[in-house]
């Protein structure tokens, strides 16, 4: 819908080239998924985000780092400061003493979360030369956005279901991770999801498919947090112009009215 | 240059009368923008110059807001991009508005060019008002490029390679131009530091030269949509209210649309790869310029060898300075152009057609495409413009715009 009424705004305004979608690769399409904060009016599903925080801190946070986010920000989760203090008790973040000397002391609200290696160059030598990506904007930082997450976690096709033109056109060992969504299919994250991977406080089945939309919509929510202020904005913005542009519009007819 | 606009004004309030007695701002303004005899018979494609104006505006309010929250340095540019983002309050708000004002800038002006090329705006006694608005249009792309360099994401980075790498297709000095272009044998921080110092200062430029092309407009004033002079002033009304109200109206129109975007589709217009901080080492399987860019890109690598690709891009834009003399008809209004009505068309399916072509990767049939584009492109401007003026015959031009605009109210 959003995409709808964007594509109609721009066709009026005459900027077809702005609308070119660039899609390349032998890789499929991402299918589309419905998401709680998709829409004009969409928000954030707090318990899903809460449980995709869960996968993140449970699974992802091993490798991946979440730079631009700080544990105080998950008190717009919906959580209570309290209850973001017991989830962080056992994160220890590093920091220096009055020495000087580096230490490590329990995380607190105002830290920055904790990553998961010291530097790039630490980070690339534990992972085969490459980096795992930092996930601050990874859900805006992909064609396809949360789609392409969720099929990427869910997409994985284990070596015996490959057929064999597969393992022949995309050079596939028994070694590789063979993704059905990633561009060139060989990617280096192991799957990182699986039923079961995760136990959920609120006793939601940790299925792989619950535990990737949650993890998805959770990473959605690091990407842009305030999506919520921004649509709100938009909405009242819109209103607004509608109104000042229908009394322009009946004052230029009558400043108009003795010319034609 | 208002000789012609009626007797000076007089200011009963005391203070502005003794004001303007020493600086005549008052009397400028209400020349200028109040009595100012303007055509009335404009239609919605006039206001595109009064919206182009207040992005110009925005654009640099919400500039210097964000540069006071901007670290140009590249280890933490992109950060500093995310934190305005997140930490800076309504920060979100100010980036989603300069970010897709500089579309929306373009989006008004490309329409605003349109309307002077098809009613024919550029001819006599009009040229230096084009040339300028040009110049603007070079100053604003000048500006838009370099300000999509400062999130140093992919596409800013690969894009800044991509395009001052073009100045080593000059022969002999290439190289070192290019080399003083970056500050260093790479793009690195001093590229980024010149970049956002250029970024801030261009657009006072634009507003001076924006000035300029005020002062010229207001010598013969508009040209209007039947592209004949107003003879009296029954075909004239003053600038106001009559046209502060319809460009305020139009104004407004053009901030919904342009909300929907900022408020609901901030990435649209965007490329998801520029959510990347720029890594040197991974080049992005398609470098795409924003899409305003795209028709010229698609010039640029039409053309197989690089020094005559950058040539073309150069000179499709070199072409619109020579406009006013390549178009050798008498007739402005393309509405009394019977074949000219069409070229029109034609060029604008043209310049999508470039901006598809630009948008995708060159290979199969975008390449021969893209080449036969660009022959048109530059086939409309240096060979039809010039023989059409000649062999085309002008529908009968009204005898005045008031003729014309009663009659029409009549029928």
């Amino acid at each position: 819908m959003r995409r709808l009424i964007v594509s109609g705004a721009i066709a009026l305004a005459a900027l077809a080239t702005g609308a070119v979608a660039i899609a390349a690769g032998t890789e499929a399409h991402p299918p589309h998924k419905h998401w709680h904060f998709q829409g004009p009016f969409g928000t954030y599903d707090r318990a899903a985000a809460q449980r995709g925080y869960q996968v993140y801190a449970e699974v992802c946070a091993a490798c991946h780092s979440l730079s631009l986010l700080a544990y105080r920000n998950l008190t717009e989760l919906g959580l209570t400061e309290n209850q973001v203090k017991g989830l962080i008790k056992d994160i220890q973040v590093p920091d220096l003493n009055d020495d000087g000397q580096p230490i490590e002391r329990p995380a607190r609200l105002s830290d920055s979360f904790r990553k998961p290696f010291p530097n790039a160059a630490a980070a690339a030598a534990a992972n085969n030369g490459k980096a795992p990506p930092d996930l601050s904007v990874i859900v805006k930082a992909r064609e396809g956005g949360p789609d392409y997450i969720y099929a990427l976690l869910t997409g994985y096709v284990p070596f015996d279901k490959l057929t064999p033109e597969q393992i022949k056109e995309f050079a596939v060992t028994k070694d590789d991770n063979f993704n059905a969504y990633f561009p060139g299919h060989k990617i280096a994250m192991a799957p990182p999801l699986s039923d079961d991977k995760v136990t959920y406080a609120d006793g939601t089945k940790a299925t792989l498919s619950q535990e990737a939309s949650d993890v998805t919509e959770f990473l959605a929510w690091a990407s842009e947090p305030y999506m919520e202020d921004r649509k709100r904005t938009g909405v009242r913005v819109i209103l607004f112009l509608l109104a000042l542009a229908g009394l322009m519009y009946a004052v230029k007819r009558q400043v108009w009215s003795n010319k034609h | 240059m208002a000789s012609s606009h009626g007797t000076p004004p007089v200011f009963n309030n005391k203070v502005i009368a003794w004001i303007d007695h020493r600086l005549p701002i008052f009397s400028y303004v209400e020349k200028e923008y109040h009595t100012f005899p303007t055509p009335r018979n404009f239609n919605y494609f006039w206001n595109f110059g009064a919206i182009a104006t207040v992005m110009l505006v925005l654009m640099i309010a919400t500039g210097v807001v964000l540069a006071t929250n901007y670290t140009p340095h590249v280890l933490m540019a992109f950060d500093s991009v995310e934190r305005i983002d997140r930490d800076v309050p309504q920060g979100w708000l100010i980036r989603d508005l300069h970010m897709n004002g500089a579309s929306f800038f373009f989006i008004a002006v490309y329409i605003h060019i349109f309307r002077g090329m098809y009613y024919g705006s550029y001819k006599a006694p009009r040229e230096l008002l084009w040339i300028l608005g040009v110049v603007i249009f070079l100053l604003m792309m000048a500006t838009a490029f370099m300000g999509y360099v400062l999130p140093w994401g992919q596409m800013s980075f690969w894009g800044a390679t991509v395009i001052t790498s073009l100045f080593s297709a000059i022969p002999v000095v290439g190289d070192s131009i290019v080399t003083w272009l970056w500050g260093g044998f790479s793009i690195g921080n001093p590229t980024l530091n010149r970049f956002f110092a250029l970024h801030y200062l261009l657009p006072f430029i634009i507003v001076a030269v924006v000035a300029l092309h005020v002062v010229a407009l207001h010598v013969h004033g508009s040209n209007n949509p039947l592209g004949i002079d107003p003879k009296g002033p029954q075909d004239t009304v003053p600038f106001h209210p009559y046209y502060t109200m319809k460009d305020g109206f139009g104004v407004v129109v053009f901030l919904i649309v342009y909300s929907i975007v900022v408020f609901f589709a901030p990435d649209y217009l965007g490329d998801a790869a520029n959510y990347i901080q720029a890594d040197p080492l991974v080049t992005p399987t398609h470098i795409v310029p924003e899409w305003y860019f795209l028709p010229f890109y698609a010039i640029l690598r039409a053309v197989p060898d690089k020094l005559g690709g950058v040539i073309a891009m150069f000179g499709a834009i070199a072409v619109l300075f020579v406009l006013p003399w390549l178009d050798t008809s008498r007739v402005r209004s393309a509405t009394f152009r019977p074949i000219y009505k069409w070229c029109m068309l034609l060029l604008v399916i043209d310049v999508v057609v470039l901006g598809f072509c630009g948008a995708n990767p060159p290979a199969g049939f975008w390449i021969p495409l893209s080449q036969v584009a660009t022959l048109y492109y530059f086939f409309h401007f240096l060979i039809l413009l010039p023989v059409l003026g000649k062999i085309e015959r002008p529908l009968p031009l009204p005898p005045s715009i008031a003729d014309a605009v009663l009659k029409k109210k009549a029928g």
